[in-house]
Protein backbone atom coordinates (compact mmCIF):
# COMPACT_ATOMS: atom_id res chain seq x y z
CA UNK A 1 0.00 0.00 0.00
CA UNK A 2 1.45 3.68 -0.87
CA UNK A 3 0.42 6.97 0.32
CA UNK A 4 -0.21 9.74 -2.56
CA UNK A 5 2.29 13.15 -1.33
CA UNK A 6 -0.17 15.26 -2.64
CA UNK A 7 -1.31 18.24 -0.13
CA UNK A 8 -4.77 18.32 0.69
CA UNK A 9 -6.95 20.36 -0.97
CA UNK A 10 -6.79 23.60 -0.51
CA UNK A 11 -3.72 23.69 1.92
CA UNK A 12 -2.06 25.88 -0.42
CA UNK A 13 -4.20 28.87 0.94
CA UNK A 14 -3.23 31.10 3.51
CA UNK A 15 -4.77 29.76 7.24
CA UNK A 16 -7.98 31.77 7.87
CA UNK A 17 -7.08 34.03 11.11
CA UNK A 18 -8.36 33.24 14.46
CA UNK A 19 -9.80 36.10 14.77
CA UNK A 20 -10.43 39.67 12.63
CA UNK A 21 -9.79 41.61 16.06
CA UNK A 22 -8.74 41.90 19.72
CA UNK A 23 -11.63 41.37 22.44
CA UNK A 24 -10.29 43.32 25.72
CA UNK A 25 -10.85 43.87 28.82
CA UNK A 26 -12.65 47.34 29.15
CA UNK A 27 -10.53 49.66 30.29
CA UNK A 28 -12.04 52.15 32.81
CA UNK A 29 -12.22 55.25 30.63
CA UNK A 30 -12.44 56.36 27.36
CA UNK A 31 -12.35 59.65 24.65
CA UNK A 32 -15.46 58.35 23.38
CA UNK A 33 -17.63 55.70 24.01
CA UNK A 34 -19.74 54.41 21.25
CA UNK A 35 -22.73 52.43 22.73
CA UNK A 36 -24.19 49.85 19.14
CA UNK A 37 -21.62 47.57 17.92
CA UNK A 38 -23.99 47.63 14.56
CA UNK A 39 -22.85 48.95 11.33
CA UNK A 40 -23.24 52.74 12.42
CA UNK A 41 -20.99 52.41 15.84
CA UNK A 42 -18.60 50.36 13.90
CA UNK A 43 -18.51 52.70 10.92
CA UNK A 44 -18.11 55.66 13.35
CA UNK A 45 -15.40 54.77 14.89
CA UNK A 46 -13.81 53.89 11.57
CA UNK A 47 -13.99 57.18 10.71
CA UNK A 48 -13.01 58.58 13.99
CA UNK A 49 -9.76 56.98 13.94
CA UNK A 50 -9.16 56.95 9.90
CA UNK A 51 -10.15 61.17 9.49
CA UNK A 52 -9.65 62.44 12.41
CA UNK A 53 -6.74 60.32 14.31
CA UNK A 54 -9.09 59.61 17.53
CA UNK A 55 -8.67 56.19 18.39
CA UNK A 56 -8.96 56.20 22.58
CA UNK A 57 -12.72 54.77 22.14
CA UNK A 58 -14.99 52.01 23.05
CA UNK A 59 -17.74 50.25 20.94
CA UNK A 60 -19.94 48.64 23.66
CA UNK A 61 -22.10 45.98 22.45
CA UNK A 62 -24.47 43.89 24.31
CA UNK A 63 -24.25 41.07 21.86
CA UNK A 64 -22.18 40.17 19.75
CA UNK A 65 -20.67 42.59 17.16
CA UNK A 66 -23.36 43.22 14.02
CA UNK A 67 -25.77 40.48 15.91
CA UNK A 68 -29.01 43.09 15.43
CA UNK A 69 -30.10 44.91 12.40
CA UNK A 70 -27.29 44.72 10.34
CA UNK A 71 -27.58 40.86 10.77
CA UNK A 72 -31.30 41.27 8.95
CA UNK A 73 -31.34 43.72 6.79
CA UNK A 74 -31.82 43.13 2.62
CA UNK A 75 -28.30 45.34 2.36
CA UNK A 76 -29.87 47.52 -0.39
CA UNK A 77 -27.81 50.34 -1.40
CA UNK A 78 -29.08 53.52 -3.06
CA UNK A 79 -29.28 57.16 -2.73
CA UNK A 80 -32.58 57.83 -5.11
CA UNK A 81 -34.18 59.61 -2.27
CA UNK A 82 -36.74 62.96 -2.80
CA UNK A 83 -35.98 65.94 -0.69
CA UNK A 84 -32.46 66.89 -0.84
CA UNK A 85 -31.16 66.81 2.96
CA UNK A 86 -31.78 62.92 2.31
CA UNK A 87 -30.24 62.91 -0.82
CA UNK A 88 -27.03 64.76 0.74
CA UNK A 89 -26.35 62.23 3.06
CA UNK A 90 -27.29 58.58 1.05
CA UNK A 91 -25.41 60.07 -1.82
CA UNK A 92 -22.63 60.08 0.30
CA UNK A 93 -22.60 57.28 1.69
CA UNK A 94 -23.31 55.72 -2.12
CA UNK A 95 -20.08 57.54 -3.15
CA UNK A 96 -17.98 56.20 -0.05
CA UNK A 97 -19.50 52.24 -0.60
CA UNK A 98 -18.02 52.54 -4.22
CA UNK A 99 -14.54 52.93 -2.28
CA UNK A 100 -15.25 50.87 0.56
CA UNK A 101 -13.22 47.88 -0.10
CA UNK A 102 -10.18 49.60 -1.01
CA UNK A 103 -10.80 52.06 1.85
CA UNK A 104 -11.44 48.61 4.40
CA UNK A 105 -8.60 46.46 2.95
CA UNK A 106 -11.97 43.64 3.20
CA UNK A 107 -13.84 41.89 0.30
CA UNK A 108 -17.37 43.59 1.25
CA UNK A 109 -18.63 42.42 -2.08
CA UNK A 110 -20.42 45.44 -3.21
CA UNK A 111 -22.07 44.69 -6.64
CA UNK A 112 -24.07 47.83 -8.29
CA UNK A 113 -26.80 46.62 -10.05
CA UNK A 114 -28.82 48.74 -10.20
CA UNK A 115 -32.33 49.45 -8.48
CA UNK A 116 -36.17 49.42 -10.10
CA UNK A 117 -38.88 51.36 -7.92
CA UNK A 118 -41.82 50.39 -9.99
CA UNK A 119 -44.81 52.54 -10.16
CA UNK A 120 -48.21 51.15 -10.73
CA UNK A 121 -50.83 53.77 -10.38
CA UNK A 122 -51.17 57.30 -12.20
CA UNK A 123 -49.88 59.01 -8.94
CA UNK A 124 -47.51 56.73 -9.15
CA UNK A 125 -45.63 58.06 -11.76
CA UNK A 126 -46.40 61.28 -11.33
CA UNK A 127 -44.68 60.53 -8.04
CA UNK A 128 -41.88 58.87 -9.32
CA UNK A 129 -40.91 61.26 -12.53
CA UNK A 130 -40.92 63.78 -9.53
CA UNK A 131 -38.26 62.13 -7.68
CA UNK A 132 -35.73 61.08 -10.84
CA UNK A 133 -35.87 64.96 -11.80
CA UNK A 134 -35.20 65.88 -7.97
CA UNK A 135 -32.34 62.98 -7.85
CA UNK A 136 -31.39 64.31 -11.40
CA UNK A 137 -30.97 68.16 -9.59
CA UNK A 138 -28.83 66.41 -6.63
CA UNK A 139 -26.29 65.17 -9.18
CA UNK A 140 -27.60 61.33 -8.78
CA UNK A 141 -28.32 59.12 -11.19
CA UNK A 142 -31.50 58.56 -12.10
CA UNK A 143 -33.58 57.78 -15.32
CA UNK A 144 -37.76 56.91 -15.98
CA UNK A 145 -37.95 53.70 -17.61
CA UNK A 146 -41.42 52.38 -19.39
CA UNK A 147 -42.94 49.27 -18.79
CA UNK A 148 -40.75 47.72 -21.78
CA UNK A 149 -37.69 49.42 -20.63
CA UNK A 150 -38.17 48.09 -17.65
CA UNK A 151 -38.62 44.12 -18.82
CA UNK A 152 -34.97 44.83 -21.21
CA UNK A 153 -33.38 45.26 -17.57
CA UNK A 154 -35.12 42.82 -15.15
CA UNK A 155 -36.70 40.12 -17.70
CA UNK A 156 -38.83 38.00 -15.00
CA UNK A 157 -40.58 41.31 -14.19
CA UNK A 158 -44.40 40.83 -15.38
CA UNK A 159 -45.06 43.68 -17.07
CA UNK A 160 -48.19 42.50 -18.85
CA UNK A 161 -51.17 44.75 -18.41
CA UNK A 162 -53.68 41.63 -16.96
CA UNK A 163 -52.65 42.33 -13.54
CA UNK A 164 -54.10 43.75 -10.62
CA UNK A 165 -51.53 46.36 -10.65
CA UNK A 166 -49.99 46.38 -14.26
CA UNK A 167 -46.45 47.73 -14.25
CA UNK A 168 -46.57 51.34 -15.88
CA UNK A 169 -42.79 52.16 -15.56
CA UNK A 170 -39.96 52.63 -13.03
CA UNK A 171 -37.39 54.82 -11.96
CA UNK A 172 -33.99 53.14 -12.41
CA UNK A 173 -31.08 54.40 -10.60
CA UNK A 174 -27.94 52.10 -12.31
CA UNK A 175 -25.19 52.77 -9.39
CA UNK A 176 -27.57 51.37 -6.67
CA UNK A 177 -26.83 47.74 -5.53
CA UNK A 178 -26.29 45.49 -2.85
CA UNK A 179 -23.68 44.59 -0.52
CA UNK A 180 -22.51 41.52 2.10
CA UNK A 181 -23.53 42.92 5.11
CA UNK A 182 -21.85 40.60 7.52
CA UNK A 183 -18.17 41.34 5.79
CA UNK A 184 -19.15 45.20 5.52
CA UNK A 185 -19.92 44.55 9.23
CA UNK A 186 -16.59 42.80 9.74
CA UNK A 187 -14.06 44.88 7.56
CA UNK A 188 -14.97 48.15 10.03
CA UNK A 189 -14.55 45.74 12.64
CA UNK A 190 -10.90 45.21 11.58
CA UNK A 191 -9.51 48.38 10.48
CA UNK A 192 -11.31 49.93 14.08
CA UNK A 193 -9.41 47.20 16.02
CA UNK A 194 -6.32 47.26 14.23
CA UNK A 195 -6.19 51.71 14.74
CA UNK A 196 -6.12 50.69 18.20
CA UNK A 197 -9.89 50.95 19.13
CA UNK A 198 -11.68 48.41 21.64
CA UNK A 199 -14.46 46.16 20.50
CA UNK A 200 -16.15 45.46 23.52
CA UNK A 201 -18.50 42.80 22.94
CA UNK A 202 -21.41 41.30 25.54
CA UNK A 203 -21.21 44.47 27.42
CA UNK A 204 -24.63 45.88 28.17
CA UNK A 205 -25.37 49.15 29.01
CA UNK A 206 -27.62 49.55 31.96
CA UNK A 207 -27.62 53.16 32.94
CA UNK A 208 -25.29 56.59 33.23
CA UNK A 209 -23.99 58.69 35.49
CA UNK A 210 -24.95 62.62 34.66
CA UNK A 211 -22.65 64.87 36.18
CA UNK A 212 -20.64 68.39 34.73
CA UNK A 213 -21.90 71.74 36.15
CA UNK A 214 -25.71 71.18 36.22
CA UNK A 215 -26.17 67.92 35.25
CA UNK A 216 -24.84 68.69 31.49
CA UNK A 217 -22.91 66.07 30.56
CA UNK A 218 -22.31 62.28 30.68
CA UNK A 219 -19.64 61.45 32.93
CA UNK A 220 -20.00 57.37 33.72
CA UNK A 221 -21.41 55.00 31.43
CA UNK A 222 -22.82 52.04 33.59
CA UNK A 223 -22.27 48.89 32.00
CA UNK A 224 -22.86 44.67 32.98
CA UNK A 225 -18.75 44.76 32.79
CA UNK A 226 -18.51 47.87 35.18
CA UNK A 227 -18.35 51.72 35.20
CA UNK A 228 -16.65 53.37 32.09
CA UNK A 229 -15.82 56.88 32.36
CA UNK A 230 -16.16 58.65 28.95
CA UNK A 231 -15.25 62.04 27.06
CA UNK A 232 -17.77 61.95 24.82
CA UNK A 233 -21.06 59.56 24.35
CA UNK A 234 -22.49 58.16 21.22
CA UNK A 235 -25.26 56.84 20.82
CA UNK A 236 -25.62 54.23 18.11
CA UNK A 237 -28.13 51.55 19.31
CA UNK A 238 -30.85 51.59 16.62
CA UNK A 239 -34.30 50.06 18.04
CA UNK A 240 -33.24 49.86 21.20
CA UNK A 241 -32.55 53.51 21.38
CA UNK A 242 -35.57 54.45 23.55
CA UNK A 243 -34.40 52.06 26.43
CA UNK A 244 -31.35 54.11 26.26
CA UNK A 245 -32.77 58.00 25.77
CA UNK A 246 -35.63 56.57 28.59
CA UNK A 247 -32.76 56.82 31.45
CA UNK A 248 -31.57 60.03 30.39
CA UNK A 249 -34.69 61.63 30.69
CA UNK A 250 -34.21 62.48 26.78
CA UNK A 251 -38.22 62.44 24.89
CA UNK A 252 -37.75 61.43 21.26
CA UNK A 253 -40.25 60.42 19.12
CA UNK A 254 -39.29 56.92 18.10
CA UNK A 255 -41.69 53.72 18.08
CA UNK A 256 -39.73 50.44 17.64
CA UNK A 257 -41.37 47.80 15.09
CA UNK A 258 -40.89 44.25 13.82
CA UNK A 259 -38.90 44.67 10.39
CA UNK A 260 -39.44 40.95 8.58
CA UNK A 261 -37.55 40.00 5.80
CA UNK A 262 -36.79 36.45 3.86
CA UNK A 263 -34.73 34.40 1.91
CA UNK A 264 -35.76 31.39 -0.95
CA UNK A 265 -33.47 28.25 -1.37
CA UNK A 266 -30.25 29.40 -3.23
CA UNK A 267 -31.80 29.35 -7.27
CA UNK A 268 -29.51 30.01 -10.32
CA UNK A 269 -28.90 33.33 -11.17
CA UNK A 270 -32.50 34.76 -12.16
CA UNK A 271 -32.86 38.21 -10.75
CA UNK A 272 -30.08 40.66 -12.55
CA UNK A 273 -30.71 43.74 -10.38
CA UNK A 274 -33.18 45.07 -7.52
CA UNK A 275 -36.89 45.75 -7.52
CA UNK A 276 -38.40 47.54 -5.22
CA UNK A 277 -42.22 48.32 -5.38
CA UNK A 278 -44.18 50.88 -3.26
CA UNK A 279 -47.86 49.93 -4.12
CA UNK A 280 -47.88 46.23 -4.11
CA UNK A 281 -44.92 46.34 -1.11
CA UNK A 282 -42.15 43.97 -1.42
CA UNK A 283 -38.60 44.52 -2.64
CA UNK A 284 -36.51 41.68 -3.94
CA UNK A 285 -32.76 41.05 -4.68
CA UNK A 286 -30.62 37.84 -5.81
CA UNK A 287 -28.01 37.19 -3.16
CA UNK A 288 -24.39 36.15 -4.68
CA UNK A 289 -25.08 32.84 -3.40
CA UNK A 290 -28.67 32.76 -4.91
CA UNK A 291 -31.07 33.21 -2.39
CA UNK A 292 -33.68 35.10 -3.13
CA UNK A 293 -33.76 38.07 -0.63
CA UNK A 294 -37.29 40.12 -0.35
CA UNK A 295 -38.56 42.08 2.47
CA UNK A 296 -41.90 44.44 3.04
CA UNK A 297 -42.85 47.27 5.56
CA UNK A 298 -42.73 46.93 9.07
CA UNK A 299 -45.24 45.10 11.09
CA UNK A 300 -47.79 47.31 12.35
CA UNK A 301 -47.12 47.78 16.36
CA UNK A 302 -44.45 48.46 18.68
CA UNK A 303 -42.64 44.98 19.31
CA UNK A 304 -39.17 44.43 20.58
CA UNK A 305 -39.45 40.64 19.95
CA UNK A 306 -37.14 40.30 16.41
CA UNK A 307 -39.79 38.40 14.84
CA UNK A 308 -43.02 39.33 13.10
CA UNK A 309 -46.68 37.66 12.10
CA UNK A 310 -47.37 35.56 9.50
CA UNK A 311 -49.86 37.40 7.67
CA UNK A 312 -47.59 40.32 6.67
CA UNK A 313 -44.57 37.56 5.13
CA UNK A 314 -48.08 36.07 3.38
CA UNK A 315 -49.09 39.70 2.17
CA UNK A 316 -45.75 40.27 1.12
CA UNK A 317 -45.26 36.54 -0.82
CA UNK A 318 -48.43 37.34 -2.91
CA UNK A 319 -47.03 40.37 -3.80
CA UNK A 320 -43.96 38.63 -5.11
CA UNK A 321 -45.51 35.74 -7.16
CA UNK A 322 -47.87 38.38 -8.73
CA UNK A 323 -44.94 40.47 -9.82
CA UNK A 324 -42.21 37.58 -10.71
CA UNK A 325 -44.63 34.33 -11.87
CA UNK A 326 -41.16 32.74 -11.75
CA UNK A 327 -40.98 32.30 -8.05
CA UNK A 328 -44.21 30.39 -7.36
CA UNK A 329 -42.21 27.65 -7.08
CA UNK A 330 -39.33 28.42 -4.89
CA UNK A 331 -39.35 27.81 -1.18
CA UNK A 332 -39.01 29.61 1.62
CA UNK A 333 -36.07 29.06 3.56
CA UNK A 334 -35.86 31.47 6.44
CA UNK A 335 -37.76 34.88 7.48
CA UNK A 336 -36.68 36.77 10.46
CA UNK A 337 -37.18 40.58 11.91
CA UNK A 338 -34.93 42.67 13.15
CA UNK A 339 -36.30 45.85 15.18
CA UNK A 340 -36.42 49.25 13.61
CA UNK A 341 -36.94 52.70 15.24
CA UNK A 342 -39.14 54.48 13.01
CA UNK A 343 -39.85 58.17 13.02
CA UNK A 344 -43.05 60.64 12.81
CA UNK A 345 -40.94 61.71 9.47
CA UNK A 346 -39.52 58.74 8.63
CA UNK A 347 -35.99 60.69 8.54
CA UNK A 348 -33.67 59.52 11.05
CA UNK A 349 -32.28 61.50 14.22
CA UNK A 350 -28.91 62.68 14.41
CA UNK A 351 -27.13 65.06 16.53
CA UNK A 352 -26.98 67.13 19.29
CA UNK A 353 -28.90 66.04 22.32
CA UNK A 354 -29.68 67.73 25.71
CA UNK A 355 -26.12 66.96 27.39
CA UNK A 356 -23.23 68.53 26.02
CA UNK A 357 -21.11 65.67 25.86
CA UNK A 358 -23.77 63.31 24.33
CA UNK A 359 -24.50 62.81 20.90
CA UNK A 360 -27.41 60.85 19.16
CA UNK A 361 -27.51 58.27 15.88
CA UNK A 362 -31.18 56.90 15.62
CA UNK A 363 -34.46 56.39 13.86
CA UNK A 364 -33.36 55.14 10.54
CA UNK A 365 -36.34 53.34 10.53
CA UNK A 366 -35.94 50.50 7.78
CA UNK A 367 -33.37 51.88 5.93
CA UNK A 368 -30.13 52.29 8.31
CA UNK A 369 -27.76 49.51 6.22
CA UNK A 370 -27.57 51.94 3.07
CA UNK A 371 -26.10 54.73 5.29
CA UNK A 372 -23.37 53.18 7.03
CA UNK A 373 -20.30 54.46 5.68
CA UNK A 374 -21.97 57.75 4.80
CA UNK A 375 -23.06 58.19 8.46
CA UNK A 376 -19.81 56.73 10.31
CA UNK A 377 -18.42 59.37 8.56
CA UNK A 378 -20.31 62.45 9.29
CA UNK A 379 -21.33 61.37 12.82
CA UNK A 380 -17.71 60.88 13.57
CA UNK A 381 -16.96 64.22 12.55
CA UNK A 382 -19.73 65.96 14.86
CA UNK A 383 -17.89 63.82 17.48
CA UNK A 384 -14.78 65.02 16.61
CA UNK A 385 -15.70 68.52 16.74
CA UNK A 386 -19.09 68.60 18.85
CA UNK A 387 -20.75 70.10 16.41
CA UNK A 388 -23.04 68.33 14.06
CA UNK A 389 -21.69 67.49 10.31
CA UNK A 390 -23.24 69.80 7.52
CA UNK A 391 -24.80 66.49 5.98
CA UNK A 392 -26.57 65.51 9.39
CA UNK A 393 -27.56 68.87 10.52
CA UNK A 394 -31.09 69.14 9.28
CA UNK A 395 -32.00 65.74 10.75
CA UNK A 396 -31.66 67.06 14.53
CA UNK A 397 -34.15 66.24 17.34
CA UNK A 398 -35.76 70.05 17.47
CA UNK A 399 -36.72 70.08 13.99
CA UNK A 400 -40.27 67.99 15.84
CA UNK A 401 -40.05 71.47 17.50
CA UNK A 402 -39.00 73.75 15.01
CA UNK A 403 -41.48 72.00 12.21
CA UNK A 404 -38.61 71.68 9.50
CA UNK A 405 -39.54 67.77 9.06
CA UNK A 406 -37.54 65.98 6.20
CA UNK A 407 -41.08 64.00 5.24
CA UNK A 408 -39.44 60.98 3.61
CA UNK A 409 -43.20 59.03 4.06
CA UNK A 410 -44.02 57.43 0.43
CA UNK A 411 -41.89 60.36 -1.14
CA UNK A 412 -38.90 57.99 -0.66
CA UNK A 413 -38.86 55.05 -2.83
CA UNK A 414 -40.43 52.69 -0.48
CA UNK A 415 -43.29 53.29 2.14
CA UNK A 416 -42.25 53.27 5.57
CA UNK B 1 -50.48 34.56 13.52
CA UNK B 2 -52.09 35.01 16.96
CA UNK B 3 -55.25 35.27 18.47
CA UNK B 4 -56.54 38.91 19.94
CA UNK B 5 -59.47 38.84 22.35
CA UNK B 6 -61.89 41.74 21.59
CA UNK B 7 -63.72 42.69 24.88
CA UNK B 8 -66.90 42.63 22.52
CA UNK B 9 -66.89 39.70 20.15
CA UNK B 10 -64.35 37.22 21.80
CA UNK B 11 -61.13 35.84 20.12
CA UNK B 12 -60.61 37.10 16.77
CA UNK B 13 -57.72 36.42 14.48
CA UNK B 14 -55.19 39.46 14.45
CA UNK B 15 -55.95 40.39 10.68
CA UNK B 16 -58.93 41.74 11.59
CA UNK B 17 -57.69 44.52 13.85
CA UNK B 18 -56.26 47.77 13.67
CA UNK B 19 -53.26 49.18 15.28
CA UNK B 20 -53.51 52.56 17.40
CA UNK B 21 -50.69 53.21 19.42
CA UNK B 22 -50.47 54.47 23.11
CA UNK B 23 -53.05 54.47 24.86
CA UNK B 24 -54.01 57.52 27.70
CA UNK B 25 -52.57 60.30 25.32
CA UNK B 26 -54.96 62.78 26.39
CA UNK B 27 -55.80 66.61 24.02
CA UNK B 28 -54.15 69.15 26.07
CA UNK B 29 -56.86 71.20 28.24
CA UNK B 30 -55.96 74.49 26.54
CA UNK B 31 -53.75 73.85 23.48
CA UNK B 32 -53.30 77.33 23.15
CA UNK B 33 -51.23 77.34 26.43
CA UNK B 34 -48.34 75.17 25.41
CA UNK B 35 -45.39 76.14 24.03
CA UNK B 36 -43.62 74.63 20.93
CA UNK B 37 -41.98 72.25 22.78
CA UNK B 38 -45.21 71.05 24.83
CA UNK B 39 -46.98 70.94 21.28
CA UNK B 40 -43.92 68.81 19.42
CA UNK B 41 -44.21 66.41 22.63
CA UNK B 42 -48.07 65.77 22.33
CA UNK B 43 -48.04 65.12 18.82
CA UNK B 44 -44.73 63.39 18.13
CA UNK B 45 -43.21 61.81 21.39
CA UNK B 46 -45.13 58.39 22.18
CA UNK B 47 -43.75 55.94 24.92
CA UNK B 48 -41.85 53.63 22.91
CA UNK B 49 -41.13 50.78 26.42
CA UNK B 50 -39.64 47.39 25.60
CA UNK B 51 -42.00 45.30 28.44
CA UNK B 52 -45.60 46.54 29.24
CA UNK B 53 -47.50 48.81 26.88
CA UNK B 54 -51.06 49.83 27.36
CA UNK B 55 -52.04 51.00 23.58
CA UNK B 56 -55.26 50.90 21.58
CA UNK B 57 -56.55 48.23 19.62
CA UNK B 58 -59.22 48.59 16.88
CA UNK B 59 -61.65 45.93 15.95
CA UNK B 60 -61.54 47.16 12.21
CA UNK B 61 -63.35 44.17 10.28
CA UNK B 62 -65.66 42.89 13.22
CA UNK B 63 -67.57 45.47 15.82
CA UNK B 64 -65.21 48.46 14.41
CA UNK B 65 -65.27 49.48 18.30
CA UNK B 66 -61.98 50.42 19.71
CA UNK B 67 -60.30 48.79 23.11
CA UNK B 68 -57.67 49.23 25.14
CA UNK B 69 -55.00 46.43 25.42
CA UNK B 70 -51.88 46.01 27.50
CA UNK B 71 -49.60 43.99 25.76
CA UNK B 72 -45.74 43.28 26.27
CA UNK B 73 -43.89 44.14 23.50
CA UNK B 74 -41.01 41.74 23.58
CA UNK B 75 -43.25 38.83 23.20
CA UNK B 76 -45.86 40.58 21.38
CA UNK B 77 -48.47 38.99 24.12
CA UNK B 78 -51.31 40.02 25.24
CA UNK B 79 -52.02 40.71 29.06
CA UNK B 80 -54.79 42.29 29.44
CA UNK B 81 -57.93 43.72 27.14
CA UNK B 82 -60.43 46.68 28.35
CA UNK B 83 -63.20 48.17 26.86
CA UNK B 84 -62.65 51.38 26.91
CA UNK B 85 -64.54 52.84 29.51
CA UNK B 86 -65.15 49.86 31.57
CA UNK B 87 -61.87 50.94 34.02
CA UNK B 88 -58.96 52.90 33.28
CA UNK B 89 -55.96 50.36 33.20
CA UNK B 90 -52.71 51.97 33.67
CA UNK B 91 -51.10 53.72 31.33
CA UNK B 92 -47.50 53.27 30.81
CA UNK B 93 -45.63 56.21 32.53
CA UNK B 94 -44.74 59.28 30.67
CA UNK B 95 -40.94 60.51 30.50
Amino acid sequence: MTTTATAAPGAHLPEHLDFLWRSPEPEKAYDVVIVGGGGHGLATAHYLARNHGITNVAVLEKGWLAGGNMARNTTLIRSNYLWDESAGIYEHALKLWEGLEEDLGYPILFSQRGVLNLAHTEQDVRDSVRRVEANKLNGIDAEWLGPDEVAKVCPIVNVSSDIRYPVQGATYQPRAGIAKHDYVAWGFARRADEAGIDLIQHCEVTGFHVGGRDGDSVTTVRTTRGDIACGTLALCAAGHSSTLLDQLGIAAPLQSHPLQALVSELLEPVHPTIVMSNAVHVYVSQAHKGELVMGAGVDSYVGYGQRGAFHVIERQMAAAVELFPVFARAHLLRSWAGVVDVTPDASPIVGRTPYDNVFLNCGWGTGGFKATPGLGWAFADTVAHGRPHPLIAPFGLDRFVTGALVDEHGAAAVAH
Amino acid sequence: MQLILCPHCGPREETEFCYGGEAGVPYPDDPSVLDDEQWARFVFVRANPKGAFTERWSHAAGCRRWFTAVRDTRTHRFLDVESIGASQPPTTPRR
